[in-house]
């Protein structure tokens, strides 16, 4: 489902080249569900926005659903993000003055879905997540475990084949933390593909299959 | 994305930033306000000069002693100054010519009137019978000035309104007979209040024969003559045979000035509709200072949500649907801002209307419709420099916050 072919991508900073991914080759199929670790500056997060189309490679190639990513326009690559991708953040970025309800369905609005229609989306995902008395909070009234529930259900309303978590659990506390993981592997039950950066040792236990990376290689890719 | 959702997008980041949204909306509808209020006063004093010129009658001819060098209206021939001048004599030439159906000699000064104990400064004005066809003026009771030999000092008088309640309060008027400097004058007539014009109000106008008023004022010299011809057509006829007569009369020397009810209204009318243009003009760069405000601020509320743009296009936000919001809720502060102005705008000319009801203050329909035009463009002109930089942004370095 995703397929990386000698992925590059370097940034130019001064006149120095960093290469924050080197000849990445990496195949991840639907429903499967990979941990990313690695030190800090070693590339987990430049991978993971390359796989979310929010990043362009340098070179290499991109296949997603068999699609070549490589070959889209701006237009095509915002309607693969909303179509296929749904992203998690480290810091939830909700959007303060609308309501949970709002944030949620902010993928819908984007992608034109009448009012009523998305309603029911809606409602569905937050009685799963266990925010529906939460629905008319605003960011700021809710915990940070609510409030990257919320995030997760709004990467999850537009029912996308992956789900791409950059560090979810970096800003929670640690029951939190594990709920939010919780959840997620929840979704990923339901055949979700799953890809998680986590600095947590432990964390990275428990995906049947972790990537290890240094220095913008991948260097271990173990399953269990 | 529907529409309605677009603007919901818009109103809701509008309220997310009171107090941004609150000095936009009061840039924006001070400019409005104030282009539909100059201009409401410009088409106002318009229409003052234009019914005040109305009300001095039709076809008619003013003739003035002294010369004005530039033809038309001059302080010095509003003033009354007088080189040489212009006697009942000159007057009555003027009656010669066919075309003119009426003539009126003026003399004016200030007196003081008094009945029993009751006194007041009143202004004298010393005519004939034929004034008051002539102005279009009309009585309240009582009779005119008698149509009698111009020479002939007759102590009667017509009197204001607000005069005669001053002088003679709840005592019946007519046939009363008052004191004008060390005269006494028989009230004949009262003047209905409607009489206005230019510098005059009839209400608080004595008015006598002309040869009474030379006497009492002690001078042979005319204010005015006034002319009434048969037709709009004859006018260039009279005023020549006028300016012609008065040359002769005067040894040769062209010391009077003529003047038309129209030429003085189109150079009235002209002066105040570029005053109204100007005034009009000067808002206007008001608006496009708010346009500029409003892209300065919408720069602002750019970079304070450079993270949520870079959300946006993670959640599949194309550049074009930032543009969009981003434009849509620009569009909604001008529109609003207009919206408030315009309110305030005609909310403000209906008070000048109120507090001067002389003074017809309505804002042009083009001052109107310019006015929010003006909003809208310079809104969603000057909103587009920071859409386009928030379309652009890259989605990572955005969610980043930079
Ligand atoms: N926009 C950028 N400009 C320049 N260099 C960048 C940029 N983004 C990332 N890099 C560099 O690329 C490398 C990989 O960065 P990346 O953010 O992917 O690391 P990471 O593994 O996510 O680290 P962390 O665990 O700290 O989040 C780093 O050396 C970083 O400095
Ligand atoms: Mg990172």
């Amino acid at each position: 489902m995703i397929r990386l072919k000698n992925i590059h991508r370097d940034f130019q900073v001064g006149d120095q080249s960093v290469h924050a991914l080197d000849d990445i080759n990496l195949q991840i199929t639907a429903g499967e569900y990979v941990s990313v670790m690695g030190p800090s500056g070693s590339g987990k997060s430049t991978l993971l926005n390359l796989i979310g189309i929010l990043d362009h490679a340098s070179s290499g190639q991109y296949f997603l659903n068999d699609q070549n990513v490589t070959d889209m326009d701006e237009q095509q690559e915002s309607r693969a993000r909303n179509q296929h991708i749904g992203f998690v953040f480290q810091s939830f970025h909700l959007i303060p003055r609308l309501t949970a309800a709002e944030n949620i369905e902010l993928p819908l609005v984007l992608a034109g879905m009448p009012p009523n229609q998305r309603k029911h989306r809606v409602d569905e995902a937050m009685q799963s997540l266990g925010l529906i008395d939460r629905a008319h909070h605003t960011p700021d009234q809710l915990s940070g475990g609510q409030r990257q529930r919320v995030a997760i259900a709004r990467a999850t309303i537009t029912e996308p084949s992956v789900i791409l978590a950059d560090e979810p659990t970096g800003n929670l506390d640690q029951k939190s933390g594990i709920e939010v993981i919780d959840t997620l592997e929840a979704l990923n039950d339901k055949g979700i593909t799953l890809i998680v950066v986590t600095h947590d040792p432990q964390l990275g236990k428990r995906s049947p299959r972790s990537l290890g990376m240094v220095d913008g290689r991948i260097e271990s890719d173990e399953s269990a | 994305m529907i529409s309605s959702d677009i603007i919901f997008y818009g109103w809701q980041s509008l309220k997310g930033y009171r107090a941004r949204t609150l000095l936009m909306l009061l840039a924006m509808s001070i400019s409005v306000a104030s282009v539909l209020l100059l201009t409401a006063l410009g088409e106002g004093a318009r229409r003052y000069v234009n019914n005040e010129f109305s009300s001095l009658g039709t076809n008619l001819i003013i003739v003035i002693p002294g010369r004005n060098e530039t033809s038309g209206v001059g302080l010095s021939s509003m003033m009354g100054v007088t080189p040489r001048d212009l006697t009942l004599e000159d007057a009555r030439a003027l009656t010669r010519h066919r075309a003119v159906t009426r003539i009126a000699p003026l003399n004016v000064g200030a007196v003081e009137a008094s009945w029993q104990n009751r006194k007041r400064e009143i202004t004298l004005l010393g005519s004939t019978h034929d004034l008051l066809p002539l102005r279009h003026w009309e009585l309240d009771a009582g009779q005119f000035l008698p149509d009698l030999d111009w020479d002939r000092a007759t102590p009667v008088c017509v009197i204001g309104k607000k005069i005669r309640d001053e002088l003679f309060g709840a005592h019946a008027a007519l046939g009363q007979w008052i004191r004008l400097g060390q005269n006494r004058y028989r009230v004949i007539g009262i003047m209905a209040s409607e009489g206005r014009s230019i510098g005059m109000d009839v209400q608080e106008t004595v008015i006598i024969p002309v040869a009474s008023a030379q006497a009492l004022l002690n001078t042979p010299s005319l204010f005015r003559i006034m002319i009434e011809t048969k037709s709009r057509a004859t006018m260039q006829g009279v005023i020549d045979f006028t300016v012609d007569t008065l040359r002769e009369r005067h040894h040769g020397e062209e010391d009077v000035t003529v003047i038309t009810q129209d030429a003085v209204l189109q150079t009235f009318d002209n002066i105040l509709a570029t005053l109204t243009y100007a005034v009009a003009g000067i808002a206007a760069i008001s608006l496009v200072v708010a346009g500029i405000l409003i892209m300065n601020v919408m720069l602002v509320a750019v970079s304070q949500r450079i993270a949520e743009i870079g959300l946006l296009k993670a959640l599949g936000a194309s550049r074009r649907k930032i543009l969009l919001l981003i434009l849509t809720e620009a569009m909604l502060l001008s529109l609003l801002g207009a919206a408030i102005g315009f309110i305030i705008g005609m909310t403000g000319s209906w008070g000048i209307r109120i507090a001067l009801p002389e003074f017809e203050a309505y804002p042009p329909l083009w001052a109107m419709l310019a006015s929010l035009l003006v909003a809208l463009v310079t809104g969603l002109l000057f909103s587009l420099l920071p859409a386009r930089k928030a379309a652009r942004l890259d989605p990572v370095n955005a969610l980043q916050g930079h």
